[in-house]
């Protein structure tokens, strides 16, 4: 089923989700902004602010496992899913709806109204 | 359903914010839509732990208690920075800073306190702000400014000698400051200590770096535009650039007696915390209950869960009755805890005291009726009764030991001379922040939390101030004992599988795992715990060698790209130079290479070699391939680099070829996976110009062509000798027992854990046993499997310039088209 989109909502296409190896992120350029966008190794994705709160590390280039995102720098750990700080007190990622098409590539939607 | 009530609480502090947390958590705080309306622009912080923020043992960050998520969360609408600025308690209404008006059925005024200013000339503007340079100490923002005011200052004058000033002052020394305490009483912290006390302290205080002004009254602010000095009322002066004042506070009663509630010194409130219009409640530092105002944390949290529990309990009956006060002062290296009275009311006071001046040491108790009923505790004196056990006699009022004596020394009973924690009454109360007793940490600590950080979590001790989190440990300690010594999980290889190394190691082997995944599969439901896949990784390497199953994911990202990250995400890029030794053509090389992707920082490293910093990760293949040079492996835990000295061949003091032998080392162990970075070094005689003494393993050259190999050195965070393995008379010697610890160190050590901590842990003498005279017969099967890692190197540079792993390895940003509206599907 397709919900309508509100309409300051913009949907972009992230190419084929074998860009991004299983268990890994990648940083992707969405016309304004940067998303880091993760695969965990049972093809769930998720999609969080490319920078962490703490000093800006880039969270694609983390370790990810059992829904977690730990940052490359200093070892800050989020939930991927609700963007929540873990055992540290950052403010929440922010996270955008990611899904799949029938080809296999990844939609991801921004909704800034 | 009845509607929501809405609770306003004016004041997000140490008061207001526990509230709302202990409202939130209680059954019946459902009943509730609560908004917090806070004059400060932040979460809830701790405001004791300023003083650590001052003294730079807590970063600001380290001391939020909710940061805002926590707020939406629990559906709590903080409006952080809006501060209200009148009440209509008749219209049920509060007005808040941008003119609006938040409705309530239930409002609680938790406002706390301001600082006092004293009426010097030339201190406030005509702006009403402070002049520039002089400070209050009271909020975060209070606590940035003097911060990012002494880096610039030299001369640090405080104002008052209470608890607050003397923190401060001891703060700024900690900064590096020249800093001048100046009190009008002529004894420091008057308030709390008698005058011996006091001259005791004064003198501790000094000893610190903190000059003293005694018996001085300031009576004016010097400078035009900012502050330059102070003069007091004799008529001297003291120069300073900054200047905190620290005279006491006044309760914030502006809003309620604007509002015509009742307010003397603080707004009135009775035993069930009520104000004197309807459904209006105080708490915290603003507020007077029996006639007493309190200025510390312990009162105000006390209210704030007696009203909680009111609030969500319309049955409940629960009265708060007064606090009495315990104190301990936050400066470290200095122990001083005060309660109670200082000076004997009357004759038939009992007054028991211990002095030993000259080590800092007093201790004042008053007895009245029986009952303790004050007491100084100045100085740590080994085998004395705790402050802890004197803090609960006095709260509790319980009766004493006939004999005072044992007040302060317990009488020797059997063979057990001094007390400690473990000799204390279960309800001996060890949090006084947050009334956290002896028996409810020791029954969480027996209950599994086994761990300094889960216990004062899940017991809320030494959340507060800290200053008990010494007690703490020792009872985590004592919750342990007969079961198990300490807690498991500091054992294990890594967090997510219970199990030490060589168990884990034993059950890889059996059940034949040889990738990451595979272990998560088998050890932990599948369960793949992040914080446990790099150690996995490295370990499953040394298991398997050829065979491991490498899953890119498991590796940290310096491993995925072969580079170390940089604070802004870019990478390093660090060739190898076998033995520092390099050639006009490879320096040439390396130039062009900087130049050509116009590297931002060309950097010779304390490991002798040249860092190229700062390159985008897409650069890093064909950086590599211009270098045409293997990998140092500068990002990574494994062999890094064997630096050398010039030794016999130039140096007129050489015993031995040091460069051609750490030539040969590195050729040899170059990129072998460790537990930990191994970093090497020969020297050609023992002047030891390359440290090889306090390298992780070091060949130095002695008289008669032998060399002697250290173990466990170190020159980092930590400074150690190395411990000497063996003497040895060649090269091929030197590379075979070096080659034969690092294997056993491969096997043996903990992930991350240094040579240093590892040669400690074992000890050198089991070390000479097991690797020189081969007293468990193994020396032969560790030689091999080195030499098969040995065998197994692949330098990752050239491979993965040529073939990248997978095609957007190298990327560090993806681009991403817009998806017209409706298509996509
Ligand atoms: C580049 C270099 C500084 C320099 O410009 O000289 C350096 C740079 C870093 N060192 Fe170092 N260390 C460098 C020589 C040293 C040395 C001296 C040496 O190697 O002879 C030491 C003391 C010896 C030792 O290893 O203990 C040293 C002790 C440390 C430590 C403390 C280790 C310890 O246990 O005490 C760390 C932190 C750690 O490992 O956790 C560290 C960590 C780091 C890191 C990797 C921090 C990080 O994780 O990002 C820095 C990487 C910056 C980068 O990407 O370039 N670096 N570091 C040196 C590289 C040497 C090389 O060519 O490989
Ligand atoms: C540096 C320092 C060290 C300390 N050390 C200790 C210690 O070791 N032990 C101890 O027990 N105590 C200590 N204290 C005292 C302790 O911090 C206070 O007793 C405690 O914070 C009182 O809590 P409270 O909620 O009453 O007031 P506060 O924590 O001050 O909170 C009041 C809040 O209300 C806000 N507010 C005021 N007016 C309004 C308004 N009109 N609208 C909205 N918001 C408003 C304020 O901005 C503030 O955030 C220390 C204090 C300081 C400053
Ligand atoms: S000393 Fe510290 S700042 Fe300097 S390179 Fe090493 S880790 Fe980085
Ligand atoms: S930048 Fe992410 S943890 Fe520090």
């Amino acid at each position: 089923m397709k919900a309508p989109l509100s309409p300051g909502a913009v949907c972009y296409n992230l190419g084929h989700i074998s860009r991004i190896p299983r268990g890994e992120g990648r940083t992707y350029r969405l016309h304004d902004r940067l998303i880091a966008v993760f695969r965990s190794r049972n093809d769930e994705l998720f999609a969080t602010q490319a920078d962490c709160p703490h000093r800006g590390g880039p969270l694609a280039d983390g370790i990810i496992g059992d829904g977690k995102v730990i940052c490359p720098l200093h070892a800050f750990k989020f939930d991927l899913r609700t963007g929540a700080p873990l055992g540290n007190t950052c403010p929440q990622l922010h996270t955008y709806p990611v899904r799949l098409d029938a080809k296999g590539n990844i939609l991801v939607t921004v909704d800034d109204s | 359903m009845t509607r929501k009530q809405r609770l306003v609480v004016i004041g997000n502090g140490m008061g207001g914010a526990r509230l709302v947390e202990e409202i939130v958590s209680r059954p019946g705080g459902e009943r509730y839509d609560i908004t917090v309306l806070g004059a400060e622009p932040y979460g809830n912080y701790n405001r004791i732990l300023l003083s650590g923020v001052l003294d730079g043992s807590y970063c600001p960050e380290h001391i939020f208690l909710h940061p805002l998520t926590w707020y939406e969360q629990h559906n709590v609408r903080l409006c952080a920075g809006r501060a209200a600025v009148g009440i209509d308690w008749q219209g049920h209404r509060v007005q808040t800073a941008d003119g609006s008006w938040e409705l309530y059925d239930c409002l609680v005024i938790a406002t706390g306190s301001s600082p006092c200013l004293p009426p010097l000339a030339n201190l406030v503007r005509k702006d009403g702000q402070l002049i520039a340079g002089a400070f209050t100490f009271r909020t975060l923002d209070d606590c940035q400014a003097i911060l990012a005011h002494s880096s610039r200052a030299r001369r640090a004058a405080v104002i008052g000698g209470g608890l607050l000033g003397l923190e401060a002052a001891s703060g700024l020394v900690r900064r590096g400051l020249e800093v001048h305490l100046v009190h009008r009483s002529p004894h420091l912290l008057n308030l709390q200590l008698d005058a011996a006390g006091s001259a005791i302290l004064a003198r501790l205080i000094a000893e610190q770096g903190v000059q003293l002004h005694l018996g001085k009254e300031t009576v004016a602010v010097l400078g035009q535009d900012r502050l330059c000095g102070l003069r007091f009322s004799d008529g001297s002066e003291l120069a300073c650039d900054l200047c905190i004042i620290a005279t006491g506070a006044r309760p914030n009663t502006d809003l309620a007696r604007t509002a015509g509630l009742a307010v003397r010194h603080g707004i009135v409130i009775d035993d069930d915390l009520a104000c004197s219009v309807p459904d209006v409640f105080a708490l915290g530092e603003c507020a007077e209950h029996r006639g007493q105002t309190y200025g510390l944390v312990a009162p105000a949290w006390e209210q704030a869960r007696i009203l909680a529990e009111r609030l969500t309990d319309r049955a409940s009956r629960k009265q708060y009755t007064g606090s009495v006060l315990s104190t301990r002062l936050k400066v470290s290296g200095l122990d001083l805890t005060v309660m109670g009275d200082k000076e004997p009311a009357s004759n038939s006071d009992e007054v028991i005291t211990y002095a030993e001046p000259a080590r800092g040491i007093y201790k004042k108790l008053i007895v009245r009726e029986g009952r303790l009923q004050g007491a100084i505790l100045l100085g740590d004196l080994p085998g004395s009764v705790p402050a802890a056990r004197l803090v609960q006699l006095f709260h509790r009022g319980d009766p004493l030991p006939a004999h005072r004596a044992e007040l302060l020394f317990p009488c020797p009973t059997g063979n057990k001379q001094t007390l400690s924690v473990a000799d204390l009454p279960d309800d001996t109360q060890i949090c006084n922040c947050n009334g956290v007793s002896k028996g409810t940490i020791l029954a969480a600590a027996r209950a599994g939390k086994r761990s300094l950080q889960a216990l004062c979590e899940a017991t809320r001790a030494a959340t507060g101030c800290g200053s008990c989190k010494g007690q703490v440990q020792e009872l985590l300690v004592l919750a342990c004992e007969g079961e198990v010594a300490e807690d498991p999980a500091v054992h294990y290889y890594v967090p997510a599988i219970p199990l030490t190394k060589p168990e884990l190691v034993r059950v890889i082997k059996e059940r034949g795992l040889r990738s990451v995944s595979a272990v998560f599969q088998a050890l932990a439901d599948g369960k793949e715990d992040p914080a446990s896949k790099a150690g996995l990784a490295s370990l499953l390497k040394t298991i398997w060698g050829k065979d491991y199953q490498d899953e890119r994911d498991a590796r940290f990202i310096n491993d995925r790209v072969h580079a170390n990250i940089q604070k802004d995400g870019t990478f390093s890029v660090v060739p190898r130079i076998y033995g520092g030794v390099t050639t006009p053509e490879q320096l040439r090389r390396i130039a062009d290479v900087a130049e050509k992707y116009r590297v931002p920082l060309v950097k010779i490293t304390g490991g002798q070699r040249i860092d190229l910093v700062g390159v985008r990760k897409e650069e890093l293949p064909a950086i590599w391939k211009d270098l045409g040079m293997p990998s140092g492996h500068a990002y990574t835990k494994a062999f890094r680099t064997c630096k050398t000295c010039l030794g016999s061949d130039f140096c007129r003091y050489g015993l031995g070829d040091s460069t051609t032998l750490g030539i040969k080392i590195e050729k040899r162990y170059q990129g072998i996976e460790m537990p930990h970075k191994v970093k090497l070094a020969t020297a050609g005689c023992p002047r030891n110009c390359s440290e090889a003494t306090t390298k992780d393993l070091g060949a130095v050259a002695i008289e008669g062509g032998r060399w002697e190999i250290y173990v466990g050195g170190a020159a980092g965070s930590r400074v150690r000798k190395g411990d000497l393995l063996c003497t040895v008379d060649t090269h091929e010697e030197v590379l075979l027992y070096m080659g034969r610890f690092m294997q056993y160190y491969r096997e043996n050590a903990k992930y991350q854990e240094r040579s240093y901590d590892f040669v400690e842990r074992v000890g050198i003498e089991h070390l000479r046993r097991v690797l020189v005279e081969d007293a468990e017969g193994i020396c032969e099967r560790l030689d091999r499997e080195i030499q098969a890692a040995v065998e197994a190197y692949v330098d990752p540079w050239q491979r993965e310039a040529e073939q990248p792993v997978t095609s957007t390895q190298f990327s560090q940003v993806l681009e991403a088209m817009p998806v017209p509206l409706g298509a996509g599907d």
